[in-house]
């Protein structure tokens, strides 16, 4: 063998499967036992009062009461932060408080956020309503319009938030760009990769600087908990301006410690922890996060086939005759098929929209005749989920909003699960049926 | 329904058995999402038309036992449960309060509440003006045109003064300001709705929950508060929220419900809805089970913390006891108007020779935990100068009532034998010269 | 805190407490292409507990001006100029990997004003695996792979962070990335490499010494480690069990608890 063929030493920290199964957990320190232990406990024996105060004050690792820290919970913080790349993660009682303790951890009164105006409805009324009335405010810009997020920072700006493939909408934000702008700006991009999970897409690895999730969705799988985290990338220099004094500048409300200079890649992470969480208390259970760990076990498989009942699905819409589009990144003329071919090259996900012909009482009379798919607010459950969002999840906004959020009275968002493809297909014929002659089909 | 707290905690609310199964223990719904009868059924559910299951995130039928039993117990109308007792008085303030609006609290507060209050909450620009309980009068001096309510604990560390509620309660009333009550440390013994506090808080970790296994809150209305009565007072109840299609919450959730909670159905679907700090079904199971014994509970714990209390009064090593009947005049007189049934597990100690003294002891306790807690069945004990309260400067920390040698107890229902002995054997240790190096 | 030493202003956290030169200083010192930041379930300890602690970043590393040091000789008398900077005559010094190199021969060209040397996963010499050393002299990140890959024992590779939420390969992987690699990591390899008088260095040592040494270290071995300490008269050696060479973040309570036993004895508090 010659030199030149020769490969030189290769890294062998644990790859990403290998991860989702073990990563934050030791068994020689608990027991031996080869599960994570679900620790249901609120607090936790101080050795002596020197111990007591040692943690406090940040002199030493530990626990000292489940609100801010629970070893459960911990593993699957470590195991979140693995599989993104991120150097610390946070977990939190829902996707919502993840992203509400992210903004809290940024910003204050008078500041303004850029975000992406494609957002999963919930996230839009934290940005739009709620956070104006504790004095920040945001600029919702469109995903696609690249430019349009440059524009819109201010000042007082202090990150830009979005989703990689908007909701309901599927219009992709091209992230590398987007982080660049952020960066030019001194600013961090926030990811919320919930539809993504780190399988499909490690937004750490195209720029983005902080990463949300809804744990309840695809990484946990099972739709039995619910739960969030924030992970942090570790690549943000926080000291570079002025604009992150609660970050940089000695902080009173811990001895005058500056995070930026003690923790440095974990320090978004250690705030978020000692302040957001400490004071609003969004904390996550143990066993809540022993549920999603469960899941997280069986991240790739369920991925995999998530993808490929996607991508069937697909093409059976196209073909069908009682559907007028289809919106998916994998249909070859979806404006960012390309970016999300280079974006999420080990599949495009498993939401999908489309018009049913025949409008609104097509759409009522559908959903309400499938069988198998399950008509409820959420996605990402193993099970196939369908949902008529201008009569559910988005009834709440006004018709202004209503299109602002890129809807129509004819879209079905469709979740597609890991079943049999053959039952799926099955099912949706007849809701068809049902659909082509809404008036003869009874509602019940 | 009964009125006696013991029948409460097993049968308050209107949970009889599972309407699927009839099983009479309460079901552990651990489910995020809810299957939808038909779009209308949805449709109604999102715009409110409807009262429902959605999404465990903003509901939970286990949660939801819970949440009536728990308003049940306090005397209240509806109840909402959140992921800790911090997140509960979070959302107590972020519910009537937003930027630029001040709330006015007691200065007898938890640490960990101090914190949101002075330094967090100043952040999102709602400013704490803090008054002194020992004159109701302080709270009436600090109002102005923006202050949306008063915060309390009814039984607060380190003094355990008992709060004066009617008195504040009623000076809130005069100015259409709500009374909100953190009950966390005086369950089943005192209830606030009943001496005029608009809304109670709890850290269901504590007396409630019982078993130290759970962080849990929860937010109970009183239905006792008209939020109407002064549309400029309580902005949020009475100008069109945008997110449901411009409903103003003080009319609309009375027209819907036909009750007086608009205060918990805000708190539900707005700030559960963005916020998120749900609890956890199994959380919400696990503090149903201890709920049913709070009350046979909190009676072992007053009284093993008056066998106690006995004891250490009369204990060469201790400077002073904090109990609420050992205070004086009127604020002793608090503890009688406003407790039945004992007087709390809470009680303060000085231990004789200062901080190292205080350390001594805590660190000979065999029995007792040292644990950042309180309201454990076991009995706990904290130093708070080094631990709970170490993140506050000195200033605030003598504001608080801290002294180097004080220690909180909190007393369990161990037999009270065996409290006064281990807390014995500890104090004499506490007095003996340290003759190991200290490393 | 910032001070200026040789002209360069140096960045050394402080642990959390406002430096008090009333107090006695001790001073860590990191391993190649690192930052203060790896000692800081160490600093924070000694800083709240009567010690002046100065955390470094050595020049041209994490917050410090400067150009990185080219010789482990160099940042010896650097760490002296430290000394003089912030007005000592005497200090108390702690190494991990190249910064054992670092302390050793500063303990050994500086005798008097060293009062006790505590070494983290120390060798009297660091060889480098000459694909390794190409690759950090390229600035390749694959470099830092491979570092945080053999220098992170099973906590590293499964986690078990002490801090809550932290995972210790991304987040070493990151420090080892805040500047650029071939002008820190690179560099540093190279006066490792390169440096060749850590035995005889370690021969001239008569202060109180302390070797905490992991059996899975493969960076600098627990062999290694005790021929070094076989040098020094009456050196401490405390060896830990499934234990990589980033010890003081793998098992940073079991260091803390040994290093503070060794410095309040050797090197007590003026109370």
């Amino acid at each position: 063998m010659s030199d030149k063929n020769k490969k030189g030493p290769e890294s062998k920290t644990y790859k990403f499967d290998t991860l989702s199964l073990h990563a934050g957990y030791q068994p020689h320190k608990n027991a031996g036992s080869r599960q994570v232990p679900i620790y249901q406990t609120t607090s936790y024996l101080f050795d002596d009062v020197d111990h007591a105060a040692a943690l406090f004050n940040l002199e030493r690792g530990g626990h000292i009461y489940s609100r801010i820290s629970n070893p459960t919970v911990g593993v699957l913080e470590e195991r979140v932060a693995s599989l993104e790349g991120g150097t610390a993660a946070l977990a939190t009682s829902s996707g919502m408080s993840a992203i509400f303790l992210t903004v809290m951890t940024l910003c204050e009164a008078g500041d303004h956020l850029v975000v992406s105006s494609q957002l999963y409805g919930g996230t839009v009324n934290l940005f739009r309503l709620t956070l104006p009335k504790f004095g920040i405010k945001c600029t919702f810009v469109k995903p696609r319009d690249t430019e349009g997020f440059k524009k819109a920072i201010q000042k007082n700006t202090k990150g830009i938030f979005g989703e990689l493939v908007g909701n309901p909408g599927n219009e992709l934000m091209n992230m590398p760009e987007v982080a660049k702008i952020a960066h030019d700006a001194g600013i961090p991009l926030i990811v919320d990769a919930t539809y993504q999970t780190p399988y499909l897409c490690k937004p750490f690895e195209h720029g983005a600087d902080i990463v949300v999730h809804s744990l309840t969705k695809w990484m946990a799988g099972h739709g039995s908990s619910m739960a969030g985290i924030l992970v942090e990338g570790g690549n943000f220099d926080w000291m570079q301006n002025d604009k992150f004094p609660t970050m940089t500048k000695p902080y009173e409300g811990y001895h005058g410690l500056s995070f930026a200079e003690e923790f440095g890649p974990t320090a978004f992470t250690m705030k978020a922890r000692a302040e957001g969480m400490r004071d609003f208390g969004p904390c996550l259970s143990p066993q809540n996060a022993w549920n999603v760990l469960q899941g997280i076990e069986t991240l790739s498989v369920r991925m995999k086939k998530h993808c490929s009942n996607a991508e069937e699905m697909v093409k059976y819409l196209l073909n069908h005759e009682s559907v007028a589009w289809v919106s998916h990144p994998s249909v070859p003329d979806h404006p960012d098929n390309a970016l999300a071919k280079k974006l999420l090259p080990n599949g495009r996900g498993s939401m999908i929209a489309f018009g049913i012909k025949g409008g609104k009482d097509a759409g009522v009379a559908f959903i309400n005749n499938v069988k198998l798919a399950s008509h409820l607010a959420n996605v990402g459950d193993t099970r196939t989920l369908v949902i008529h969002p201008a009569s559910g999840t988005h009834s709440q906004m006004d018709e202004a909003t209503l299109k602002f959020a890129g809807l129509s009275h004819d879209m079905i968002r469709l979740s597609v699960g890991i079943e049999d493809i053959d039952d799926i297909k099955n099912d949706f014929e007849v809701g068809f049926r049902a659909a082509r002659k809404p008036r003869l089909v009874s509602n019940q | 329904m009964s009125k006696n707290p013991e029948t409460i905690a097993l049968h308050g609310g209107d949970y009889r058995s599972d309407p699927a199964t009839t099983a009479v223990a309460v079901p552990l719904y651990r489910t995020t999402s809810y299957q939808f009868n038909d779009t209308g059924h949805a449709a109604n559910l999102f715009a409110l038309k409807e009262f429902g299951n959605i999404y465990t995130r903003i509901m939970n039928p286990t949660n939801d036992v819970l949440e009536k039993r728990v308003a049940a117990l306090e005397g209240g109308l509806a109840a909402l449960t959140v992921g800790s007792g911090q997140a509960a008085s979070t959302f107590a303030i972020m519910n009537v309060c937003q930027s630029g609006d001040n709330f006015i609290s007691s200065t007898d507060l938890y640490g960990g509440t101090v914190n949101l209050f002075t330094h967090t909450l100043k952040k999102l620009g709602i400013e704490c003006r803090y008054a002194d309980p020992a004159d109701p009068k302080n709270f009436e001096k600090l109002i102005d045109e923006k202050t949306r309510c008063f915060y309390a604990e009814t039984l607060p560390n380190p003094y355990l003064r008992v709060f004066p509620i009617k008195e504040v309660a009623d000076i809130g009333r005069k100015h259409n300001i709500p009374l909100i009550m953190d009950n966390t440390a005086s369950p089943v013994i005192c209830k606030p709705l009943e001496h005029g506090a608009a809304v109670v808080v709890h850290s269901l970790t504590k007396f409630i929950g019982g078993h130290g296994t759970v962080i849990g809150g929860c937010l109970v209305d009183g239905g006792n508060f008209d939020w109407t009565a002064d549309p400029k007072r309580q902005p949020l109840f009475n100008e069109p929220d945008m997110s449901y299609g411009g409903a103003k919450w003080g009319e609309v959730v009375p027209q819907l419900t036909g009750a007086n909670v608009s205060f918990a159905i805000r708190a539900r679907v707005c700030l559960l809805r963005d916020l998120g700090a749900p609890l956890a079904p199994d959380n919400a199971w696990g503090i149903i089970q201890g709920l049913e014994t709070a009350p046979l509970r909190m009676k072992q714990h007053c009284s093993n913390a008056e066998k106690a209390v006995d004891f250490l009064k009369k204990h060469k090593n201790v400077d002073r006891v904090i109990y609420p009947t050992l205070h004086e005049g009127e604020i002793a007189a608090r503890s009688k108007k406003y407790f039945k049934g004992g007087n709390g597990a809470l009680v303060g100690i000085e231990v004789k020779g200062g901080v190292e003294a205080g350390k001594k002891f805590i660190e000979s306790l065999k029995m007792f935990y040292h644990v950042a807690n309180i309201g454990d069945a076991r009995s706990l004990a904290i130093h708070p100068a080094t631990t709970t309260h170490s993140q506050l400067t000195e200033e605030e920390l003598l504001a608080a009532g801290v002294t180097p040698g004080y220690v909180r107890l909190s007393i369990g229902i161990e037999h009270p034998d065996d409290i006064i002995a281990d807390l014995n054997q500890a104090l004499n240790q506490s007095g003996k010269p340290n003759l190991k190096a200290v490393g | 805190m910032k001070f200026k030493v040789n002209g360069d202003e140096i960045f050394a956290s402080t642990g959390g407490r406002p430096f008090d030169k009333n107090k006695p200083l001790i001073i860590f010192v990191h391993g190649s292409g690192l930052t203060h930041m790896t000692w800081v379930l160490q600093t924070r300890y000694f800083a709240f507990h009567g010690y002046s602690v100065l955390a470094l970043d050595l020049p041209g590393h994490g917050l410090s001006g400067g150009k990185s040091l080219k010789s482990i000789e160099d940042m010896a008398d650097w760490i002296n100029s430290v000394i003089d900077a912030v007005g000592y005559k005497e200090a108390s010094l702690v190494g991990h990997s190249q910064g054992c190199l670092v302390t050793i021969e500063c303990t050994a060209r500086y005798p008097d004003k060293i009062k006790t040397l505590s070494l983290m996963g120390g060798a009297g010499a660091i060889p480098m695996n000459p694909e390794l050393l190409a690759l950090a002299e390229n600035g390749d990140p694959k470099a830092v792979d491979l570092m945080m890959d053999w220098a992170h024992g099973p906590a590293g590779h499964f986690g078990g962070h002490p801090v809550p939420g932290l995972y210790h390969i991304n987040t070493g992987g990151m420090l080892a990335k805040t500047r650029t690699i071939k002008d820190t990591l690179g560099v540093d390899f190279r006066a490792c490499d390169n440096y060749k008088n850590g035995f005889e260095a370690a021969k001239k040592i008569k202060i109180p010494t302390l070797s905490i040494l992991a059996t899975d270290d493969k960076m600098c071995p627990v062999k290694e480690g005790k021929k070094l300490a076989d040098l020094i008269e009456g050196s401490k050696v405390d060896i830990i069990d499934n234990c990589g060479h980033m010890m003081l973040l793998e098992e940073a309570d079991r260091v803390l608890k040994v290093l503070k036993s060794f410095i309040t004895t050797n090197y007590p508090t003026k109370n």
